[in-house]
């Protein structure tokens, strides 16, 4: 491990553990949220190459099934996400089955069409609750034992939640999984003629990210409550993207910066209307176009070089 | 259901699959070119329609001429022209720089633009839409069609659109400027080697698929009313449209249009709450069945 991503480390799990105490838990939380969409976006456009442009469908989808089954299933706060979870993986594994069939842009075209299937059926379905989202979402006791609607009790759940899946992303970026995914980035043809069933790998990193995601958004849920259209937009789709790519897709830790900037900006801009839009466009394009490495990879870079 | 009805569902099929298909071709041909998805498609379709909107309501009160309008023929002009014009800007000053990177790049690039766009319209007109009044008087009024009473303005937006659609076919499989354009997708060293600047070929070319889909605004003006909004959702659908027919033809982009929006009608009347899905299912299965697409070469 490089001693950048060791300081990395460091900072994330001082700054995760000190946070509640210095923002606002439910800002926090949703920094988290966000920070695991992220990472979970990021392990299949940064190192497996495949731009998906629908996975609002898994982070809202999650997010209304979590909220449903635990308001009117009962179900306690982690059987519920649980839930939530398993739902995004079967939807991932159905659309990425379809997806990978066509390479590139009409990649993430097909991956935008599918999810606004899932937008439709948000909006019309008897249970979402249709234009108000799916409110009053209860966040239990969790295990019977602590009472979440104690914003700090919460709140290190969430960070639980976000450190397992960070491990797990973590776990298998540095796998010979992890490796193939890369070598199919690097040179699809090549990985298929060294014997590597390219579509399968592909279609384990579609479905591993569109679990994570849905994770993200079951966990979202829990802590704003309510599962709302927002979620399963393909605008929230097109911000895991930025979120990526302006932290630096391909890199561990670049999403979490990524997904924090974002959303602190978001969060200073809630006054402003329909600026945000325009001012997350322009960031869109001035990041595409000057900063292509996004935060992490461009310190990564200088670094490296420095040492060199 | 009886044929009347089903004619009936036909042409108001036909009316949306118009603008699916001016929208996909437009698509198709700046892909054929560029190698890149224009996500701002649905952005500058949405700015052709509100060119003709502010023309006809705003701009004469801000020129401190109340009474003066930019009527509908002149917005059907002006728009593409000024949309394409501000096409040609990104193409020239943004996308040109991400040729030599990976596609997806010129893919979020456009998408930024498209929320700009969005963004700047949303801060300042109704996102629930705003109503152009400057209809034509020669196109107003019903036409009876035999099976059933049509609006003029909407068998007109159907008649024009065709002859849009096939006269960009015309010009760009059968003339020798389409035989140069086609040329350039091929071989762009080669045509450049024969002394045809290549680039600007590029930059005109992003100019007119843009234009085109000003034209799609202008039209869809009068139909739906104006909204920031009105490009957002139907891009989506267009790119569904792009998949199921594949982007290597020009005829299958216009093709394509025109059938799904015939089957939207359709279902429309057979089973509405599909209506709005309808076309992503048939992706689902044209991808299972034939994932290059309908007119798509196998890669």
């Amino acid at each position: 491990m490089s001693i950048m991503n060791r300081v990395f480390w460091v900072v994330l799990i001082v700054a995760g553990l000190i946070a509640p105490h210095f923002v606002y838990p439910v800002f926090a939380m949703k920094l988290l949220c966000f920070a695991l969409f992220a990472c979970a976006f990021n392990l299949l456009l940064g190192y497996a190459g495949l731009l998906s442009f629908g996975h609002a469908a898994f982070f809202g989808g999650a997010a209304y099934i979590t909220g449903h089954a635990v308001k009117v299933w009962g179900l306690s706060p982690l059987p519920g996400i649980l839930v939530g979870t398993l739902f995004a993986m079967v939807l991932g594994a159905i659309f990425g089955s379809l997806a990978i069939r066509r390479q590139g842009i009409y990649f993430a075209m097909i991956t935008l069409a599918l999810a606004q299937i899932i937008f439709f059926l948000a909006l019309k379905l008897p249970f979402t609750g249709g234009e108000n989202g799916l409110q009053g979402v209860p966040r239990g006791t969790l295990l019977g034992v602590v009472d979440l609607s104690d914003p700090i009790a919460m709140y290190y759940m969430v960070f639980a939640i976000f450190l397992i899946g960070f491990l797990i992303i973590y776990r298998t970026v540095h796998s010979p999984f992890g490796q193939i995914l890369t070598a199919i980035r690097e040179n699809e043809p090549r990985a298929r003629s060294l014997g590597y069933d390219v579509e399968r790998f592909k279609l384990i990193a579609f479905t591993l990210s569109a679990a994570l995601a849905g994770t993200a958004g079951a966990t979202k849920a829990l802590v704003f409550q309510f599962a709302s259209l927002t979620d399963v937009h393909w605008q929230m789709s097109g911000e895991v993207v930025l979120m990526t790519l302006l932290g630096g897709m391909g890199t561990l830790f670049g999403p979490v910066a990524g997904a924090v900037t974002i959303v602190t900006l978001q969060n200073e801009l809630a006054s402003f209307g329909s600026w945000v839009q325009v001012a997350i466009g322009s960031i869109f394009v001035v990041c595409v176009l000057l900063f292509r490495r996004g935060f992490v990879g461009e310190l990564a870079r200088r670094l490296g070089a420095k040492s060199a | 259901m009886s044929l009347n009805a089903i004619l009936a569902q036909t042409m108001l099929g036909l009316s949306q699959g118009v603008f699916y298909a001016m929208l996909s071709l437009g698509l198709a041909i700046i892909f054929g070119l560029l190698n890149v998805i224009n996500f701002a498609h649905g952005a500058l379709y949405m700015l052709g329609a509100f060119v003709a909107l502010i023309g006809y309501s705003y701009l004469g009160p801000w020129l401190g001429q109340p009474d003066w309008h930019m009527g509908f023929w002149t917005a059907l002009v002006v728009s593409p022209l000024l949309v394409g014009g501000l096409g040609m800007l990104i193409e020239r000053f943004l996308l040109r720089r991400l040729y030599d990177f990976d596609h997806i790049y010129g893919l979020l690039l456009t998408f930024g633009i498209a929320l700009i766009l969005q963004g700047l319209f949303a801060n300042y007109f109704n996102i629930s839409g705003t109503p152009y009044p400057g209809q034509p008087e020669s196109l107003s009024g019903i036409v009876n069609l035999g099976f059933m009473y049509f609006p003029k303005y909407r068998l007109f937006a159907i008649l024009f659109s065709i002859v849009v659609c096939f006269a960009t076919w015309f010009v760009i499989e059968r003339t020798s400027l389409g035989a140069v354009l086609r040329a350039g997708v091929e071989n762009p060293k080669l045509v450049e080697a024969f002394g045809i600047n290549v680039p600007r070929m590029v930059t005109l070319t992003f100019g007119f698929g843009v234009a085109l889909a000003a034209l799609a605004g202008v039209l869809a003006a009068p139909i739906y009313s104006v909204s920031p909004l009105m490009g957002a959702d139907l891009i989506i659908t267009v790119f569904a449209v792009v998949v199921i027919g594949g982007m290597g033809s020009i005829l299958g982009a216009i093709v394509t249009g025109l059938m799904l929006g015939l089957v939207q009608g359709l279902t429309q009347a057979v089973y509405p709450p599909a209506a709005n899905t309808v076309i992503f299912f048939i992706m689902v299965v044209v991808l299972l069945i034939r994932p290059a697409g309908l007119f798509g070469k196998v890669v």
